[in-house]
C-alpha cells in the first residue's frame, strides 16, 4: 500500500505521464501531486500517482552519505 | 539506478554499529521497511549487536478496522460496486471478505489506482460506485485530487485514510513498550516532510531517521539512530533525502488540507486515536459513502475479532508473528484469519513469505 516504485518518466501529456519501470511494464500514470515533471525525471509511484521526482544527483548523494557514514572514523565518538 | 545492496558495504556498516556498543530497540512504521528488515535478515544480523528492530501499525490494511471492512460489505450486499486495493477486499470478518462476497453476487472491482474507480463510476453511471480507500498520507493526496477533479455523481468515497505521526504519539504515550528510536516511513515523508517528526521530538525526547526502503538504507538508518543513543541526542535525520524533502510535497498537502479535516479515529490496536482521521470536509459531504448511505449503514452486523489473533500486539510492538500460536498452523496467506496475515505489508504475512521455516 505504501509501496512505491521507482521508474522512468518517458512521456508526458498533461497530468498523465508513461513510466518506465525497467522491467519490461510501463504504465500510465497521474502526475497531478507533482509541481513540474520532464521526460527523463526519476519518479515515485504510489498507487497510479507519482509522488515525488526523485533527480539522479540525488541519488548520488545517498551513495556519498554512505561513504561518509562507513570511512569517517569520528563518526562513532 | 537503484543499485544499493552491495554486500561488503553491508559489513562494514554492520562493523561500525557494532563499534557504537549499545542496547537498543528501533520501531519501524511501515510495511515496506518490515519486507525489507525481514527478507535480508537484517534483525538477525543486528541482534548480536545489541540492537533489536520491531514492527509497529505501518500497514494500513492492517490497521484499518473491521468496522470499516464490514461497511463496505453491507454496501456491497446492497448493490453498490465496491472498488478497492487487492489487498483490502482479502481482509476476513467472521470468515468472510468482499472477495467472497463475490460469490454472493456482489460486485468487487480490485483498482490500482483510484482513477480506475473513477473510470468504473463513469461506464456505470445507473450504479453507485463506492471507492473504499485506505492507506496513509502517501495515499490520501490521490483520494483528495479525485474529489476535487469533479468525479460522476454517482462517485463516493468510503474513507478511512490515517495519519501516521498521531499513531506514533499514541504509541508513544502508551509507553508500553520501550521505544529508543524510529525509522520513519519514507514514502509517507516524501509528502509530509520533517516537520511532523519534529515535533513528536519535542514531546517526545527520542532518535527519529527518514528511512528509504534498500538494505543498505535501513542499515545506514539503524547507524544513525545509533548513533544518536549513543550521543544522547534525540533528533530527526533523513537518511532517504532522494526522495524526501524537508518540506514534503507542498501540492499533495494542499489536496489534503483543501478536502478534508483532522478527525479522531480508532485504529486497529490502538484505539482511538486523537487527529489521527482524516474525514471528508463538510463541502465534499456529498462524496462520503458514509453519509450518503447512512441508512443502508445501520445494517451493520455486531462482530467480533478473530479469536487467538494477535494483530493487535503485532501492531503495537508488544508481539511478533511467531508468538502467535496460529501462525503457520492455522493462519497462512492462503487461509488468512487475522489482516497482518493478508496484507503484504503485514507482519505476519512478511514473516511467513520469506523464513516460515
Ligand atoms: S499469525 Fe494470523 S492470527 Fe496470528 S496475529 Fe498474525 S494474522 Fe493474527
Amino acid at each position: 500500500m505504501c509501496l512505491a516504485v521507482p521508474g522512468l518518466l518517458i512521456e508526458v501529456n498533461g497530468i498523465i505521464g508513461k513510466v518506465d519501470f525497467g522491467d519490461g511494464t510501463i504504465r500510465k500514470v497521474n502526475l497531478a501531486l507533482l509541481e513540474k515533471a520532464k521526460p527523463g525525471d526519476y519518479v515515485l509511484v504510489h498507487a497510479g500517482y507519482a509522488i515525488q521526482v526523485v533527480p539522479e544527483e540525488y541519488v548520488r548523494e545517498t551513495i556519498e552519505l554512505w561513504r561518509k557514514v562507513i570511512s569517517l572514523e569520528d563518526f562513532a565518538k | 539506478m537503484f543499485r544499493f545492496r552491495d554486500k561488503s558495504t553491508a559489513n562494514k556498516i554492520l562493523e561500525k554499529i557494532k563499534d557504537l556498543n549499545i542496547k537498543a530497540k528501533f520501531m519501524n512504521v511501515c510495511g515496506t521497511h518490515q519486507d525489507t528488515i525481514v527478507r535480508y535478515s537484517l534483525d538477525t544480523l543486528l541482534e548480536p549487536y545489541g540492537i533489536e528492530l520491531v514492527a509497529g501499525p505501518g500497514c494500513p490494511i492492517c490497521v484499518t478496522t473491521s468496522r470499516e471492512y464490514m461497511e463496505a460489505m453491507v454496501l456491497a450486499a446492497r448493490g453498490k460496486i465496491i472498488t478497492t486495493y487487492g489487498d483490502a477486499a482479502r481482509v476476513r470478518i467472521r470468515g468472510r471478505s468482499l472477495l467472497t462476497l463475490r460469490g454472493d453476487g456482489a460486485d468487487i472491482r480490485i483498482v490500482y489506482s483510484i482513477d480506475d474507480a473513477v473510470e468504473i463510476a463513469k461506464m456505470n453511471p445507473n450504479r453507485d460506485v463506492v471507492f473504499l480507500a485506505v492507506g496513509f498520507e502517501t495515499t490520501a493526496p490521490s483520494t483528495a485530487y479525485t474529489i476535487l477533479s469533479d468525479p460522476p455523481r454517482n462517485f463516493y468515497i468510503l474513507n478511512c485514510h490515517r495519519r501516521i505521526p498521531p499513531a506514533i504519539e499514541a504509541l508513544l504515550s502508551l509507553g508500553e513498550v520501550k521505544i529508543d528510536g524510529f525509522i520513519d516511513p519514507g514514502h509517507v515523508s516524501t509528502i509530509i516532510g520533517l516537520e511532523p517528526y519534529e515535533r513528536i521530538v519535542s514531546r517526545f525526547p527520542i532518535p527519529h531517521v527518514i528511512s528509504g526502503f534498500e538494505p543498505l538504507d535501513v542499515l545506514v538508518s539503524v547507524y544513525m539512530l545509533a548513533r544518536q543513543v549513543k550521543r544522547g541526542e534525540a533528533k530527526v535525520e533523513n537518511e532517504y533525502s532522494r526522495a524526501v524533502r524537508r518540506e514534503g510535497n507542498p501540492r499533495a498537502l494542499k489536496l489534503i488540507e483543501e478536502v478534508f479535516e483532522y478527525t479522531d479515529l480508532e485504529w486497529r490496536g490502538l484505539s482511538r486515536v486523537e487527529n489521527s482521521g482524516m474525514r471528508l470536509k463538510r463541502k465534499y459531504e456529498d462524496r462520503d459513502a458514509r453519509l450518503v448511505f447512512q441508512d443502508e449503514l445501520k445494517l451493520l452486523e455486531e462482530y467480533s475479532e478473530p479469536k487467538g489473533c494477535r494483530c493487535s500486539e503485532v501492531l503495537r510492538g508488544l508481539a511478533k508473528p511467531r508468538e502467535c500460536p496460529l501462525f503457520s498452523i492455522t493462519c497462512t496467506p492462503l487461509n488468512p484469519i487475522g489482516p497482518c496475515m493478508v496484507s503484504v505489508e503485514g507482519a505476519c504475512y512478511i514473516e511467513y513469505k520469506h523464513r516460515r521455516v
